[in-house]
C-alpha cells in the first residue's frame, strides 16, 4: 500500500538524517527544543496582517538548514501532504475580509489576503522548524531531554518504544495489506467482511508478542525505565549560540526589520 | 482532526497544554500506583498496531469513499482509559514530529481534542456504562459492544471538532464567523464518527470473540475497578477550572469581544456599538496610566496590527521592499549552502 510504504521511507529518511553530523546536530538537544519552541512561540504571536515583518522569520530556518547541511528541498517534500490542511482555513479570509490595506500598483491589497498569506507562512515556517529539530535530534537524545525537563519516565519510555514498533508494524501491515490486495484484485481498501479480523489478528499477535518482549525484558533486570546514554553536558559555545538565537528570533518579533531595510531604499 | 501551530494563539496553545498535562500527570500518577510495568510494552504495541491501523483504507459499502480506525476508543477499551490516553498522547506526538501532522505548538490542543475526549469521556461515560448495564448473554454484550464504540466515536468526535473550533475561533485567526465553522465541522465529524465507530466496534467484536478477557469492563466480576468515578470526576473538574480560568483570562484581553461590543470599531467602519468613548472610559489616573503604558510595552499583541505605525499593513511599501530584500537574502544562503555541500560531497567522494 503507498501509504504505508510512503511512511516507512519517511522513518527511515529522518533517522538517517538524525545520524548525521553537523554543529546544529552536535548542539545538546534541550537548546534546540529550546530554541525551536521559542521559535514557533514568536512566529505565532505575530498579528495577523504581519506579512511583512514574519518575513524576517524565514530566515531562521534558512540559515539553520545550511548550518544543518539540510537542503530545505528535502524538508517541502514533506510538506506537500500537510500544507493543503494548513491552508484550508485560511483561504476562507480574503471572502470574509474586505478591509483594503495597501495599493500594490493598482490592485488594491484587502485584509484577508493578507491575512491569509501570513496564515500561510506561519504555518510553512512552523513546520521547517519542527522538522528541523527532528531531522537534527535522535530520538534517544530527545527523550533523554524530554526527561531533564522531568517529563514522566513512563512517557518517555513509551515513545521510545512505540517508535521502534511503529517501524514494525507498519512492515505488518503493508506485508498483509499486500498480500489482501493480490488476492483481492480490483477492491479498493479493506472489504467489510474482513474489518474485524484483518486489524484484529494483528492485534492479538502482537499482544502476545508484546507480553513474551516484557518478560525477556524482565529477564535482562528491566524495572520499568530505560537508562539513557548520557548527554554530554552543553558546551559554553553551544549557550551562547542558543541565547545568540533566541535574542535575534525575539528582535525580529519586536524590530520591524523588513521596514527599516525598505526604507533604505524607498522615501 | 490535526491543528496546525499557525490556527493557535500563544495563549490557548498554552491554555491547552496546561490542560492536557494535567491529565498526563494524573494518568501517569494512576498507572504508577499500580506499580506495573507490564502494561508497558502491550501500550507501546497498541499504540503503534493504532498508528498503522490508521494507514489501512476500509472500503465503506455502498459508497466509493473509506474510513479510518478511531484510536481514542479502541485504546481505552483495550487498556483502560489513563494507558488509553498516555498511549494517544504519544502516537499524537509522534505524528507531529515525525510526519508534520499537527503542530508542535498545537499538541497540547490535539491531544485534548483527540485523546481527553476519547479515552476519558468516551470510556466513562459511555464505554462503562454501557458495558456495565446488566443482561449477561453473549449477543447482549456484542450490541453493548457495538452500541458503545459507534456513540463513542460519534461522541467524542462531535466534542473533538467542537474544541477545534472553540480554539481556532478564541485565537482569532479565521475570519470564518463561529455559527458557519461549526455548522461545517460537526456534521463533516458526524459522518466521520459514525464510520470510525463501525470500523472500531467490528475490530473490538473481532477482540470479543478470540480474547474477551483482553476488553475492560467486558466481564465485570473479574475487573478490579483501577480509577473511581470520583477520581475521574476530580481531574475533570480540575481541568475544567483550568481551561474556564485560562479561556477567561484570554476572552478579556482580546479586544474582539468584550472591548469591541462596548466600544464598538469605528476605525474599521463598524457601527459604534455603545459609543462609548475607548480613551476616556473607565477610571483616570497616575496608576492607570503607568499600568497601561507597561500593559503596551510587555503586550506580545499590542492593540493594533503593529507597533509604532498608523496603517494596519504597517509601512507598506517599504515592508514590501525589506521582504524582497529578505527574500533574496534567503535563496541566495540557499544557494551558496547547496554549492559547499556539493563540494564537500564531491571532496568524500574523491577521499573514498
Amino acid at each position: 500500500m503507498d501509504k504505508l510504504s510512503h511512511a516507512q521511507a519517511e522513518l527511515r529518511e529522518m533517522d538517517a538524517l538524525a545520524a548525521e553530523a553537523s554543529p546544529l546536530h552536535r548542539l545538546h538537544p534541550l537548546c534546540k527544543l529550546l530554541i525551536t519552541a521559542v521559535y514557533i512561540v514568536t512566529l505565532v504571536s505575530f498579528p495577523k496582517y504581519a506579512l511583512f515583518p514574519l518575513a524576517v522569520m524565514a530566515l531562521f530556518p534558512v540559515v539553520l538548514y545550511q548550518i544543518a547541511g539540510i537542503p530545505m528541498r528535502l524538508c517541502f517534500r514533506k510538506l506537500r501532504f500537510v500544507l493543503p490542511l494548513v491552508c484550508a482555513v485560511g483561504l476562507i479570509n480574503p471572502f470574509l475580509d474586505h478591509t483594503p490595506l495597501f495599493l500594490l500598483g493598482n490592485v488594491t491589497v484587502t485584509g484577508g489576503i493578507v491575512s491569509m498569506l501570513t496564515l500561510m507562512g506561519k504555518g510553512i515556517l512552523a513546520l521547517t522548524a519542527s522538522f528541523l529539530l527532528i531531522a537534527t535530534t535522535p530520538i534517544d537524545s530527545l527523550c533523554a531531554a524530554l526527561r531533564k525537563l522531568h517529563i514522566p519516565a513512563i512517557l518517555t519510555t513509551l515513545l521510545l518504544l512505540t517508535y521502534r514498533y511503529i517501524g514494525l508494524m507498519i512492515e505488518e501491515v503493508s506485508v498483509m495489506s499486500q498480500a489482501y490486495a493480490l488476492r483481492a484484485p480490483g477492491q479498493r481498501g479493506i472489504h467489510i467482511s474482513a474489518w474485524g479480523s484483518f486489524l484484529g489478528q494483528l492485534l492479538l499477535r502482537s499482544i502476545d508478542r508484546a507480553t513474551e518482549l516484557y518478560h525477556a525484558m524482565l529477564l535482562r533486570g528491566f524495572q520499568g525505565n530505560f537508562f539513557y546514554a548520557e548527554v554530554p553536558p552543553c558546551k559554553l559555545s553551544g549557550a551562547v549560540a542558543t541565547a545568540a538565537c533566541i535574542a535575534a528570533i525575539l528582535c525580529a518579533r519586536f524590530v520591524d526589520i523588513t521596514g527599516l531595510l525598505g526604507s533604505l531604499f524607498v522615501r | 482532526m490535526h491543528m496546525a501551530d499557525a490556527l493557535l494563539a500563544p495563549a490557548v496553545a498554552a491554555t491547552m497544554y496546561v490542560a492536557s498535562g494535567v491529565t498526563v500527570g494524573a494518568s501517569v500518577r494512576s498507572l504508577r500506583k499500580d506499580e506495573n510495568t507490564a502494561k508497558l510494552p502491550t501500550m507501546a504495541v497498541a499504540s503503534a498496531l493504532v498508528f498503522a491501523g490508521q494507514m489501512i483504507n476500509y472500503t465503506i459499502p455502498g459508497t466509493g469513499s473509506s474510513g479510518h480506525l478511531c484510536g481514542g476508543m479502541l485504546l481505552s477499551a483495550l487498556l483502560g482509559p489513563q494507558a488509553g490516553f498516555l498511549s494517544m498522547v504519544v502516537i499524537l506526538a509522534i505524528q507531529a514530529l515525525f510526519f508534520a501532522d499537527g503542530g508542535l505548538l498545537a499538541l497540547g490542543a490535539n491531544c485534548w481534542n483527540m485523546a481527553f475526549y476519547g479515552c476519558f469521556f468516551g470510556y466513562y461515560l459511555i464505554w462503562r456504562p454501557i458495558l456495565r448495564s446488566k443482561s449477561g448473554s453473549r449477543a447482549a454484550t456484542r450490541v453493548k459492544i457495538i452500541l458503545a464504540s459507534i456513540l463513542g466515536c460519534i461522541v467524542t468526535l462531535q466534542l473533538g471538532a467542537f474544541s477545534v473550533v472553540l480554539e481556532t475561533t478564541l485565537s482569532g485567526i479565521t475570519e470564518l464567523p463561529f455559527g458557519a465553522f461549526v455548522g461545517v465541522m460537526q456534521p463533516i465529524h458526524l459522518a466521520i464518527g459514525l464510520v470510525e465507530g463501525l470500523i472500531t466496534a467490528v475490530v473490538l467484536l473481532f477482540v470479543y470473540e478470540a480474547r474477551p478477557e483482553l476488553l475492560t469492563e467486558v466481564n465485570t466480576a473479574e475487573v478490579k475497578n483501577k480509577c473511581s468515578l470520583k477520581t475521574t470526576l476530580i481531574v475533570l473538574a480540575v481541568a475544567v477550572a483550568v481551561i474556564g480560568g485560562g479561556l477567561s483570562l484570554l476572552a478579556s484581553s482580546n479586544p474582539d469581544g468584550l472591548e469591541w461590543s462596548m466600544f464598538g470599531n469605528a476605525e474599521a467602519g463598524y457601527s459604534e456599538n455603545m459609543g462609548l468613548d475607548e480613551e476616556n472610559y473607565g477610571v483616570s489616573g497616575k496608576a492607570a496610566d503607568t499600568a497601561a503604558a507597561i500593559q503596551e510595552k510587555t503586550a506580545l499583541m499590542p492593540d493594533y496590527a503593529f507597533a509604532n505605525s498608523d496603517s494596519p499593513a504597517g509601512t507598506s511599501t517599504a515592508g514590501l521592499v525589506g521582504s524582497a530584500i529578505v527574500a533574496g537574502t534567503a535563496a541566495l544562503i540557499c544557494l551558496v549552502g547547496g554549492f559547499f555541500r556539493k563540494k564537500k560531497r564531491a571532496a568524500k567522494i574523491k577521499n573514498s
